[in-house]
């Protein structure tokens, strides 16, 4: 067995917050008790002093790009699923719009297979709502949902045609799929490559405004009621989204969102270069701000954060998208969206959340845990005995400064390099095995 | 001189007001010095100043005025021009623009003229090369030499542009030379008035300090200047616009609608112009119009930003 003794355990699940000690018998959770670990246990079992550290669910992130199959020099799931628990991720739901695109079994088959190869993370697939992503013709949704996949998404771009799209989410409702949505209007956000406003209008980039995303979340929002299905929407940015979602979960739709950290704590100055609240100015035009959707502004910000205080916001998923480093050493226009999260989402969400008073730490760890693994009914985000031994003990106080290098994606494309955040995983386990842990010096 | 002048000419908003008015005024002796020689009095040889220098043009959307004027104020200062060919160069075969550079710098430039269609494009170059590098047009971001060449011109008519209002009037959102023209135009005192429809007026350009007139009346009226910016076809293709007769009904500037200006306002166009659309040919052609020395300008202003950039000892 392994005992982590007397550590501060927050388990949203269980409305568990106190200092208790966590026993693990094999792959599983056996106890969770006040009682510190006996001295007769410490001679027979593995006893690790979580005392002045807080032991919660492995993190759950429901929104990974991890490149393989199809572009294995940006990512491998062997490295994404690695990077992932050093992020105190233990479970991440993998996008399909890889190459091939997964929308068959045996794409989604390989995937997981790979993970469970890797032996990090828990690597679980997620499938194509459209054939090749392409938005036309459904994909096989029960025979992805039988090889594994907990829910099909297109992202990286929308289903455009309504029609389809209701379609789609009838036909998921029936498997009880959840659909998530890349809520984009193409005809809006056309030809841009930063949020639209005073920011974009100075450095002469052209804009993706917000409209772009509120219209499609509105869309999505309606045919969800339309049908029934469970609608999940994909990295919320607008203050628009949040406000369309809270009126839709107040009249009853079946509908679930996240939030990725680059979205609640940098605006769109950042492309420009200006100094944001986590750390030192940077250049003009660094595409390492790029993403899609767009980094918004104050009062978008803002919204992101009040939806996640009051539970609005279910979740907070990375988006981790890896690049090639020298494709984002390119003009503004021509580099490709998306940054790596997996490593820092935990710290940044830490720092600009908690330490600033906007969510208690309870708090983010459901955010990041047990309502992540709620909406997609996984098996982690708990630590109730005889769950899954998914755990990770954190350091919420260790200060470090990210440097692109020392990450252990094979992708080096964030923009909070340079930046000094607080906390981090000490060590991760996954179905009771240690898969990463920082060596602490003597 | 001793001009605290910086080294890349990437974007006039970085510049101060004392850089811009100790370049207008360099820029301001090349072109009496121009035409003078024009004038077969006594020419100033100005070619040592740049001699042995290697100035590259690199252009990679097409240009008349821009690249031309270039190439004849680096040869009017002794420099040696070599004019980089898009089509016949690497690029073609698909080689990076930061790959390209870098060979270019290897091979020896001292300067870099530089015009993309990616705003922000001469930025990442800079950060590549030794060279000096000046942004000819990147994007809808800036055109420095234009703003510069604009001012010149007017501050040689007025003496100075403090408390003028210069109205700019067209295809806001994707021009280079409405913003370069703000930031310089409200650097040197005046007050900059943008016009245009809705579909053109790009969200929040008021923060670039300029103010924005819903109608040709509003930007007209009691402005010493306007300038009007080229409508292009690809606005009528994107929905921006119904087509050139339309804009021309609302925004394009002829005879009668010049009286809207006070009587000695000037008329200015940064080319190249759709006769008929935004401007009539008979206020092109007019006395008022400043469109023929805004490109005697540009040599004048291009010299010194040159001779500027690459340190030249300029005797006083």
């Amino acid at each position: 067995m392994i005992i982590l003794d007397s550590g501060r355990v927050i388990d949203p699940a269980n409305g568990i917050d106190g200092t208790r000690t966590v026993l693990i018998d094999g792959d599983h959770i056996r106890e969770v008790r006040e009682q510190p670990a006996t001295p007769a246990e410490k001679l027979v079992h593995q006893v690790i002093d979580c005392r002045g550290r807080w032991v919660l669910p492995g993190l759950v992130d429901l929104h990974v790009h991890l490149r393989e199959p199809g572009e294995e020099g940006k990512e491998t799931i062997a490295t994404g699923a690695r990077a992932a628990v050093a992020g105190g991720v233990t479970t991440l739901v993998a996008m399909p719009n890889t190459k091939p695109v997964c929308d068959s079994a045996s794409v989604a088959r390989f995937v997981a297979a790979r993970g469970r190869e890797a032996g990090f993370a828990r690597v679980i697939p997620a499938g194509a709502i459209t054939r090749g992503s392409l938005g036309e013709q459904l994909a096989d949704m029960a025979e992805l949902k039988e090889a594994g996949c907990v829910c099909v998404t297109d992202d990286g771009r929308p289903v455009m045609s309504a029609g389809v799209m209701r379609r789609a989410l009838e036909y998921a409702r029936d498997l009880d799929l959840p659909v998530m949505v890349h809520a984009e209007d193409l005809t809006l956000s056309s030809g841009g490559c930063m949020n639209e406003g005073p920011a974009a209008t100075r450095l002469g980039l052209p804009g993706i405004p917000a409209a772009a995303e509120v219209a499609m979340v509105q869309r999505d929002l309606l045919l969800a009621e339309l049908t029934g299905a469970r609608l999940h929407v994909a990295h919320v940015s607008a203050a628009g989204s949040v406000r369309a979602i809270r009126e839709a979960k107040a009249r009853g739709v079946r509908v679930t969102c996240e939030a990725a950290p680059h979205h609640f704590t940098l605006t769109d100055e950042a492309v420009a270069g200006v100094a944001a609240a986590l750390g030192p100015a940077g250049e003009p035009y660094d595409a390492h701000a790029k993403m899609n959707p767009p980094l918004r502004e104050a009062a978008d910000i803002a919204a992101l954060r009040q939806g996640l205080k009051d539970g609005v916001i279910d979740c907070i998923a990375s988006d981790h998208a890896p690049h090639a480093y020298d494709a984002k050493e390119a003009a503004f226009d021509d580099a490709p969206f998306g940054i790596i999260g997996l490593e820092t989402a935990f710290a940044v969400a830490h720092t600009e959340l908690v330490l600033n008073g906007v969510l208690t730490l309870p708090e983010l760890i459901a955010r990041m845990s047990s309502a992540p693994a709620a909406a997609f009914h996984l098996a982690g985000g708990t630590l109730q005995p005889g769950a899954i031994a998914d755990v990770v003990v954190l350091d919420t106080a260790t200060r470090w400064t990210v440097q692109p290098a020392a990450l252990l994606s094979k992708s080096r494309n964030t923009p909070f390099a340079g930046r000094t955040l607080t906390g981090r995983a000490a060590l991760t386990l996954v179905g009771g095995n240690v898969v990463h842990q920082v060596k602490v010096p003597a | 001189m001793a001009l605290d002048f910086p080294k890349h000419l990437l974007e006039l908003e970085a510049l101060t007001r004392p850089q811009i008015e100790g370049l207008l005024s360099l820029a301001a002796r090349f072109k009496r010095e121009r035409a003078r020689a024009r004038g077969g009095e006594a020419q100033t040889d100005r070619r040592g100043l740049l001699r042995g220098r290697n100035v590259i043009t690199l252009f990679f959307e097409t240009s008349t005025r821009t690249r031309s004027s270039f190439e004849v104020a680096a040869k009017a200062l002794g420099a040696d021009v070599l004019i980089f060919q898009k089509d016949a160069s690497s690029v073609a075969k698909g080689e990076s623009l930061e790959d390209t550079v870098r060979n270019l710098d290897a091979i020896g430039a001292d300067a870099l003229v530089v015009r993309h269609p990616a705003a922000g494009a001469p930025r990442l170059v800079a950060r590549a090369v030794r060279a000096s590098v000046i942004n000819a047009g990147d994007g809808a971001h800036e055109h420095p030499t234009q703003g510069l060449l604009d001012a010149l011109s007017l501050r040689e008519r007025w003496g100075t542009l403090e408390g003028k209002t210069v109205a700019i009037v067209g295809d806001i959102a994707h021009s280079r030379v409405a913003r370069s023209n703000i930031h310089c135009l409200s650097k040197l005192g005046a007050h900059v008035r943008v016009g245009g429809p809705s579909t053109l007026i790009p969200s929040g350009i008021e923060k670039l300090g300029c103010t924005v007139a819903r109608s040709l009346r509003e930007a007209l009226t009691g402005a010493d200047a306007v300038m009007a910016l080229r409508i292009q076809n690809e606005r009528i293709a994107d929905a921006r616009l119904p087509g050139p007769r339309d804009y021309a009904r609302t925004w394009g500037l002829n005879a009668r609608r010049l009286e809207m200006l006070p009587k000695e306002a000037l008329v200015l166009h940064p080319g190249p112009v759709n006769r008929g659309v935004e401007m009539s040919s008979d206020v092109l052609d007019s006395p008022r119009s400043l469109v023929m020395d805004q490109v005697d300008s540009g040599v004048a202003v291009r010299m010194a930003v040159l001779a500027l950039c690459l340190r030249a000892e300029v005797p006083a």
